[in-house]
């Protein structure tokens, strides 16, 4: 899945992605004193960001196309499996992409 | 020449070794997930050293490989950072007396793990503020300089691996290898899993919005079944304490 993007969008997304990241980072570090605190709401907001957007993000990858069994039994699918099963196990990054590699190319093997 | 060196930096250094072997693997995947995605070499290590965030990195390889919007693509590196602002704010009071510039440079550094481990090393004595960065950037030029040379060793590996091996593949697999540890609780597995339900519903609306609205819906959800436990429950073993609480 190569992006079709030409390399003037591209840079942009860089620079724009950049510069945003950068400004959350240093936000409190240079504003302090004048706000000393993340507000309570955005704090309770943050706690659920990462779970809610990696969620989203992962899901579209792994959700099967149709309800049959050859659909759900992809290679994906079971490499998706086994990976957050050694996510579980191990919490480790590692150890969970090797899973979940292994686990597609096997899957790809025997099916 | 070692006697120049303060003994914070190399104590963060040291400090910052044993995260390197969470640190490698996900840095060659940002690499190699830029060449498989059709970013040049000079994109894909530009991404890591201007951005510098991993999970956001990815996430925009990702996107880029699906053609999203761009917009979009911009907007979901800001929400996968945003867990920054809290680490921005807590560990502001130990820069405090440093030059904007230096408070600058230590901003851009600002990753998970040198807050984590500098937030721990200063608690307790707010004073000797003299040498207070040291540590912390000990911990965060060392996750830096692995960072931007493992990108730099998937962007050649990438590029010389057949397309047989599915690398491609590493990421949604890192982005599982995060999800898993940030369900933690009810509300987070209840975030999870409505996010993930309205993402695959909506794959197939213009600009990814799926994504967005996936995850502004998820967020909802964890706060509203909190606030419905807190209400009934009192509370149910909230263990599970995450790298999010920072005061």
């Amino acid at each position: 899945m190569a992006t079709s993007y030409g390399p003037l969008s591209v840079w942009t997304v860089i620079v724009a992605g950049g510069l945003a990241t950068f400004a959350i980072r240093l936000s409190f570090i240079h504003l302090f004193g004048r706000v000393d605190d993340v507000p309570p709401w955005l704090e309770r907001v943050l706690v659920y960001v990462p779970a809610a957007v990696l969620a989203a993000l992962v899901a579209p990858d792994f959700a099967p196309a149709a309800a049959t069994v050859e659909a759900v039994l992809s290679p994906e699918l079971l490499g998706g499996a086994a990976a957050v099963l050694a996510a579980w196990r191990t919490e480790d990054v590692l150890w969970t992409v090797a899973a979940g590699m292994a686990g597609l190319h096997l899957a790809r093997f025997l099916l | 020449m070692d006697s120049r060196f303060p003994p914070d930096l190399r104590d963060g250094v040291r400090d910052a070794l044993p995260l390197l072997l969470g640190i490698v693997p996900f840095a060659l995947v940002a690499g190699v997930a830029g060449i498989e995605a059709g970013l040049t070499p000079l994109q894909t290590v530009g991404l890591s050293v201007v951005v510098f965030a991993g999970a956001s990195q990815l996430a925009a390889i990702d996107l880029l490989g699906r053609d999203a919007a761009l917009g979009v693509v911009v907007l979901t590196v800001v929400v996968i950072n945003l867990r920054m602002l809290m680490y921005s704010a807590s560990i502001a009071p130990y820069f405090r007396d440093l030059s904007a510039r230096v408070r600058a440079g230590c901003a851009y550094v600002l990753t998970d793990q040198a807050y984590a481990l500098a937030l721990a090393r200063y608690a307790g004595d707010r004073e000797a503020s003299t040498r207070r960065p040291y540590y912390y950037l000990g911990v965060a030029l060392t996750l830096w300089v692995v960072w931007q040379a493992g990108t730099v060793v998937g962007v050649v590996f990438g590029a010389a691996v057949p397309d047989g091996w599915r690398l491609g593949f590493a990421v949604p697999l890192v982005f599982l290898a995060l999800l898993v540890p940030a369900v933690s609780d009810a509300p987070s597995l209840a975030a999870a899993v409505v996010a993930a339900a309205v993402a695959v519903i909506g794959a197939g609306l213009p600009f990814n919005a799926g994504l967005i609205v996936g995850a502004v819906v998820g967020v909802v959800t964890g706060i509203v079944v909190d606030e419905a436990g807190v209400a009934s429950a009192g509370e149910e073993g909230g263990g599970g304490s995450d790298p999010a609480e920072g005061h």
